[in-house]
């Protein structure tokens, strides 16, 4: 029997309530306790002391890029990147080439994540064949394969029509279908935030209301027809009240929120850096004020990446050119947890938009510390200093817009049922 | 003196604009003499980089560059397929291979010459990019009204027209509040940019009120095919309601100039007979433009001499 000490940390498990000091014990990867002082003759121990000890990290939205992206990132990789950051789990979308609308995609990815992923990987099927927003995938059989839930993601479903199908459609199989919530015909070319940053700058506008509109939209047809809906990065201030009105009637609409659209503005913009072009665009101070404390209430359920790796090649390009998205899995502990280093979170509060909501939501293996469960563990110093360059990073990408600063929060170690797949002093154990 | 690169009017202080328009003043006396030509930059390489055709800009800076002696080069590349933008980059890394000393840099997407600026080691000056910036055009409508009036100062100047796309309307904003005239802008909504008070300037939809004892107008040129449908009905609805004539001019000071960065749409933004006569500037525009676009090559290239010395002698 292995197992595995974890000494003296500050135990935060949001799924129990927990907030103090004990030991970890993980026996053959399962929790097997918690508590004071606890002894385990031929445990490998692992000092915690002044540490947060949380379950690991729960990502429901990255951008992977296998199959057939893989300049930009694969399982392996991908993988890597998440343990890194303290995720353990990740749900991955369905904008693969090819797309992930068939069964056998579903299972080429699950079985190289099995041979080549760190961290567990939970694939997103999509909701219409190719993403064209037309007919509806074969979502019973795409849960059968292990698809946890099914998204269009950036080819947003337009007409309303076949999103109310996919929705009332996805009740059979009970999984979340996650939106991403822009009016395309709104949106027009905008390439960033409408406002007097694009009047500036003199790029195209994308205004909030092109998600707030499509918010409204989707959680009218959430219901008209009972589904699970759950609105991806939402970075409108205006859309939280939609959201806050939707869970107050009792329906079964959830979200999240991106480290960056809690942490960056249209100002980022000032120099046309494309590792500030990412859709939906980054708001203004207004709206990310209002997204942090929706995250603090609860009425945004929780954080997601929306890791999107690009090469640096694709990025060098005219802003208006460039791909939208940025990479996130090894930076969102650090920028995510300025909320509990202002005090507006509480670390507890903090892990379980991390970890507990998420897994919750998507029904995942993770998110607490109950015993006999699967040991997916954090270590981390919420306080540490330390340098980021996304060159030196795990993704196989570098397209992010913290890439050479100094960042606050230091993922030390994560554990993928019960086993060391990332230590800070040594970079990624293979797994 | 001016900075390495002269990416935008935003980026400017008001002494600087002001040294700018100076040393301008000196270079145009250069085009009264019969050899126009002097050997301020004899031996430097001028690279007018345009991604976008624009003869009337392009020109300029080119006989800037010539009338100081330059060897100016002309590389211009269609920018038509933005799927083969990655050469963006590639362009500008042979072109910095080749050692050019002043890079002019034309592009439709705002933000390119900061890029490229990124890369080259050799100084570059915006010609326009996108609906960011356009330096040059903006200074030589300041040295415009400059020498029409005396004075900017205190000044009050009307643009009028697609705010929201235009470069020409953000430089002049920037470098008129800069200087201390009071700038409106006037245009249909649907043109008017989200904001664009916050830059100094005071937004209206009526022409009328717009030009209210106004010291400059400012027409700018309507882009038919992107606009109509779109954010106008029809160019002939937009010339009824925001057309510069005599009688909507008699609204501005009785000694109000007209101005246009060309090329006009004759009877669309201006009236036929006030695109060619006074109070219109236009071709001192287009004059005022070779000085100072001499002026940006002679501060950014030419630290080292000084202008119209040796041939002066």
């Amino acid at each position: 029997m292995s197992r595995v000490l974890i000494r003296g940390g500050r135990v935060l498990d949001p799924s129990t309530n927990r907030d103090e000091t004990a030991d970890l014990l993980i026996e053959d990867g399962l929790v097997a306790a918690i508590g004071a002082s606890l002894s385990s003759a031929d445990a490998e121990v692992v000092d915690a002391s002044g540490r947060w000890v949380a379950p690991g990290f729960v990502d429901v939205h990255v951008h992977l890029r296998a199959p057939g992206q893989e300049y930009k990132e694969d399982l392996a990789s991908g993988g890597r990147a998440a343990v890194a950051g303290g995720y353990t789990a990740l749900c991955c979308m369905a904008n693969t080439e090819p797309v992930n609308d068939d069964p056998s995609v579903t299972q080429f990815i699950l079985d190289r994540a099995e041979k080549e992923s760190p961290a567990r990987i939970f694939p997103i099927a999509a909701a219409t064949r190719g993403l064209k927003g037309e007919v509806m995938t074969e979502m019973a059989a795409l849960k059968d394969a292990g698809a946890v839930a099914f998204s269009d993601d950036g080819a947003t479903i337009m007409d309303a029509a076949v999103m109310r199908h996919v929705l009332e459609y996805s009740t059979l199989v009970s999984a979340p279908v996650v939106v991403h919530a822009e009016d395309c015909g709104l949106r027009a070319g905008g390439v960033m935030n409408e406002g007097v940053m694009s009047t500036r700058l003199g790029l195209p506008g994308n205004p909030v209301e092109s998600e707030e509109i499509h918010v409204a939209r989707d959680i009218r047809l959430a219901r008209l027809t009972g589904a699970r809906l759950h609105i991806g990065h939402v970075s409108a201030g205006g859309s939280v009240e939609l959201i806050r009105r939707a869970k107050e009637e009792g329906l079964a609409v959830t979200a999240e929120v991106t480290p960056h659209h809690l942490s960056l503005t249209d100002e980022a913009t000032q120099n046309f850096d494309t590792n500030t072009k990412m859709a939906p665009p980054l708001r203004t101070q207004k709206d990310v004020d209002i997204l942090r404390r929706a995250l603090v209430e609860g009425v945004i359920d929780c954080i997601a990446t929306d890791h999107a790796p690009h090469a640096d090649y694709e990025k060098a390009v005219e802003f208006s050119a460039a791909p939208f998205g940025v990479i996130g899995l090894e930076t969102a502990f650090a920028i995510a947890s300025d909320l509990y280093r202002t005090g507006e979170i509480t670390p507890l509060q903090l892990m379980e938009r991390m970890s507990t909501a998420p897994a919750r939501i998507f029904e995942l293996v993770g998110g607490g510390f109950e015993v006999g469960q699967q040991a997916d563990v954090v270590i981390l110093d919420p306080d540490q200093k330390w340098s980021y360059d996304a060159a030196d990073g795990f993704s196989k990408s570098r397209n992010s817009p913290w890439s050479g600063l100094e960042l606050t929060g230091r993922i030390e170690a994560t554990f993928v049922q019960g086993r060391l797949v990332y230590q800070a002093e040594k970079g990624v154990v293979t797994q | 003196m001016i900075g390495q690169d002269l990416l935008g009017i935003e980026d400017l202080q008001r002494d600087q604009i002001e040294l700018i328009l100076e040393t301008a003043e000196t270079m145009q006396e250069i085009a009264s003499r019969d050899v126009k030509k002097v050997p301020t930059l004899r031996g430097r390489t001028v690279v007018n980089l345009f991604f976008e055709p624009s003869t009337r800009t392009q020109t300029s800076f080119e006989i800037a560059g010539k009338r100081l002696a330059a060897d100016v080069v002309n590389f211009s590349i269609s920018s038509s397929s933005l799927s083969k933008s990655e050469s963006l980059l590639d362009t500008a890394k042979t072109l910095d291979a080749m050692d050019p000393d002043v890079v002019i840099v034309r592009h439709r997407v705002a933000g390119v010459p900061r890029k490229i600026a990124d890369i080259l080691d050799a100084p570059v000056i915006n010609a326009g990019d996108g609906a960011h910036e356009h330096p040059s055009q903006a200074l030589l409508d300041m040295l415009t009204v400059y020498q029409e009036k005396g004075r900017i100062e205190g000044l009050s100047v009307a643009i009028v027209g697609d705010i929201a796309h235009s470069r020409v309307a953000r430089s002049n904003i920037y470098g008129f509040t800069k200087l201390g005239a009071e700038v409106r802008i006037a245009g249909p909504p649907t043109l008017i940019p989200p904001g664009i008070e916050q830059l100094g300037v005071k937004s209206y939809v009526s022409l009328r009120e717009a030009l209210d004892g106004v010291d400059v107008v400012m027409a700018l040129r309507i882009q038919n095919e992107r606009l109509t449908g779109a954010f106008i009905p029809s160019v002939r609805e937009y010339s009824a309601i925001y057309g510069i004539d005599r009688a909507t001019l008699r609204f501005a000071k009785p000694d109000a100039i007209v101005m246009h960065p060309g090329p006009v749409n004759r009877g669309v933004e201006l009236s036929h007979e006030l695109t060619d006569d006074r109070p219109s500037v236009i071709l001192d525009q287009v004059r005022n433009g070779v000085a100072l676009r001499m002026a940006l090559l002679y501060l950014i290239a030419g630290r080292t001499s000084s202008p119209g010395q040796e041939s002066g002698s």
